[in-house]
């Protein structure tokens, strides 16, 4: 029914978004958490500083990111020389051009669930004994996952729709960097093929729709869960 | 219930705090046993002060020392964190983690699998039924009662009740201070309770802080401070009360009544109380509902009648019309609040002999 091209396309598309998705995670409950719940000097610049993907062109941050990780940029040559690792032009690279980009909207969601979470429970917890971490790992953390949930669909959806970025660090690559949204750009740009076109238009609808869907039912069964039901 | 003997946990502090423009400052000495109960209007200080001694709030300046461990001292930039302090705190709201069962609950601050433990105090606390149900499918009262089991099961060396009864309706009200009670009977374990209800802390206290504005006024024995006349006002007021402790010796179960034997030997019957012979009762009795007479009467329909001695007589400043009056009943002391007009009219005097006749025992509770 597929081509093996678009089965490519596919296969490097949930590749790229899972691992961008898999990479942002925890920093960015980290740096949620700190947004949630520190104050600390040089806070409003970071917020912004952490926006900014969402408002700049991705270009501008595929530019950005090849200047850094480039072969030649400072943290890609020490990549390159201490761990033999390259990343533009790879699908690693787009991984994390991907991860970039979905990062802000995975911690503006893991942020205001944490801003939800009550914190006296969190005290509470702490006068029976149980150190920070513990407090975190058993209270605040399961309190956060219908918003973690979210958060993780949002940015695996925004990944998956990652373009600019993409082509600009880790170009169009067929088999390897070439993913849905590249494939499409390319048969546009290819006469006679808006069949093909779009095949991988209603492909990447369904995909977009599966993860909502998906998301949705977890964050249903999670928020359910905390709210202290047996069903859901 | 596996008594453990109390360890000197006696807690002595002295702290400065001013989170905005409430200032605390605060100096005191508690017994290592019994319930303390610290006691105000709100805004005195008592919520904050518990707060401090939990360790979820670092004071600006001083020291706090439970048993021989120095938990707080601003001078050396000692200050243990909460998670290690031992101190199960029972909060306002129950505040059960919504996302574990009752039995996840209660097992949550544990320091080692104890089954035995565990069954007790949920026997104990009438829990039993509960252990596999959500936070969010119980009642107020029943909450109340997994947040106290909780607080113990972590076996600290102190219990910080932090008025524990708030928001129940009447008769959960009286059915938890049942349980609290029944614990202060059963499990060896100092219990600092806050509190605004003057009925609630006379029925479960054994020592007294009393605090006005950041400030303690007064902290003493419960039945020294009661008696204490300068403290009236904040003791309740209109509605002041004094405590004593009888044993029961007997049931009248054909008029319903209880009857009851004072130390001196003197006797009390009251509403029928649900106590065995030889089960000691602590008795509230309000000042307004304790009347004097010269000799015993035997025209009136009051049914308790005892013989004290009356030891002094106060006119508080806010109450001109009325004589507060300190009796004294064998070893035990109990306060009278008359009108002038007839205290006058009987001619009462300190040191007289009197008849004290008791209108309502407001209240009585197995100790």
């Amino acid at each position: 029914m597929l081509s093996a091209a678009e089965w490519d396309a596919i296969r490097i598309s949930l590749q790229v978004a899972g691992s961008a998705v898999a990479w942002i995670i925890v920093p960015g409950i980290a740096l949620a958490w700190l947004m949630a719940r520190r104050d600390f000097p040089g806070k409003s610049a970071l917020d912004g500083l952490l926006h900014l993907p969402l408002v700049l062109p991705p270009v501008v941050v595929g530019y950005l990111l090849l200047l850094a990780l480039g072969r030649r940029g400072v943290i890609g040559q020490w990549l390159d020389q201490t761990f033999n690792i390259q990343l533009p032009f790879t699908w690693q690279g787009a991984a994390v051009a991907a991860g970039v980009m979905a990062f802000p909207l995975l911690v503006r969601s893991v942020r205001l669930s944490l801003e939800a979470v009550d914190t006296q429970l969190e005290a509470a917890a702490s006068t029976l004994g149980a150190s920070r971490w513990r407090v975190f790992r058993t209270i605040t953390l399961p309190l956060t996952l219908p918003g973690l949930l979210t958060g993780a669909v949002l940015a695996f959806a925004r990944a998956l729709s990652e373009f600019g970025a993409t082509i600009t660090f880790a170009a169009n690559i067929p088999g390897e960097t070439r993913t849905l949204p590249l494939a499409l750009y390319t048969l546009i740009q290819t006469p006679g093929a808006e069949g093909a076109a779009a095949r991988l238009c209603i492909l990447s609808i369904a995909i977009a729709m599966a993860s909502l869907m998906i998301s949705e039912w977890l964050a249903r069964r999670a928020r359910q869960r905390l709210r202290g039901r047996d069903d859901g | 219930m596996t008594d453990r003997q109390p360890k000197d946990a006696g807690l002595r502090l002295q702290l400065d705090h001013r989170p905005g423009d409430f200032h605390l400052q605060t100096a005191l000495d508690l017994p290592a046993h019994g319930v303390t109960a610290l006691f105000g209007a709100s805004g005195s200080g008592k919520t904050s002060l518990l707060r401090l001694i939990a360790g979820l709030d670092r004071p600006d300046s001083g020291t706090l020392h439970i048993g021989g461990d120095c938990l707080v001292d601003t001078g050396n930039r000692t200050f243990v964190p909460p998670h290690k302090r031992r101190l199960g705190v029972v909060f306002q709201e129950a505040r059960l983690f919504p996302h574990y069962r009752v039995r996840g609950n209660l097992t949550y601050g544990m320091p080692r699998p104890d089954p035995e433990r565990f069954a007790s105090i949920v026997s104990l606390l009438g829990i039993d039924h509960l252990l596999d149900r959500f936070p969010a499918t119980l009642s107020g009262g029943e909450a109340r009662r997994v947040a106290i089991g909780r607080a113990l099961l972590s076996e600290p060396r102190m219990l910080l009740m932090d008025e524990p009864l708030t928001g129940l309706d009447g008769p959960r009200k009286q059915e938890l201070l049942h349980f609290i009670l029944r614990l202060t009977r059963e499990i060896a374990i100092p219990i600092l309770y806050v509190s605004h209800d003057p009925e609630e802390l006379t029925a479960i206290a054994d020592h007294l802080v009393l605090m006005h504005e950041g400030r303690v006024l007064a902290s003493g024995p419960l039945d020294d401070l009661l008696m204490r006349f300068d403290l009236t006002a904040e003791l309740g007021g209109f509605d002041a009360a004094s405590v004593i402790e009888a044993e029961v010796v007997g049931q009248d179960v054909n008029y319903g009544l209880t009857l009851l034997t004072l130390n001196d030997g003197q006797h009390l019957t009251i509403p029928a109380v649900d106590a065995a012979v030889g089960e000691r009762l602590r008795l509230r009795i309000p000042v307004r509902d304790v009347a004097l007479a010269l000799a015993p009467h035997s025209g009136s329909s009051y049914r308790n009648q005892l013989q004290a001695t009356i030891t002094d007589t106060a006119v508080l400043p806010d109450n001109p019309t009325a004589i507060e009056v300190r009796l004294q009943l064998g070893n035990q002391s109990l306060r009278a609040r008359l009108t002038r007009k007839s205290f006058e009219e009987l001619a009462l005097d300190a040191g007289q002999e009197v008849t004290v006749l008791v209108k309502t025992v407001a209240f009585a509770l197995r100790r």
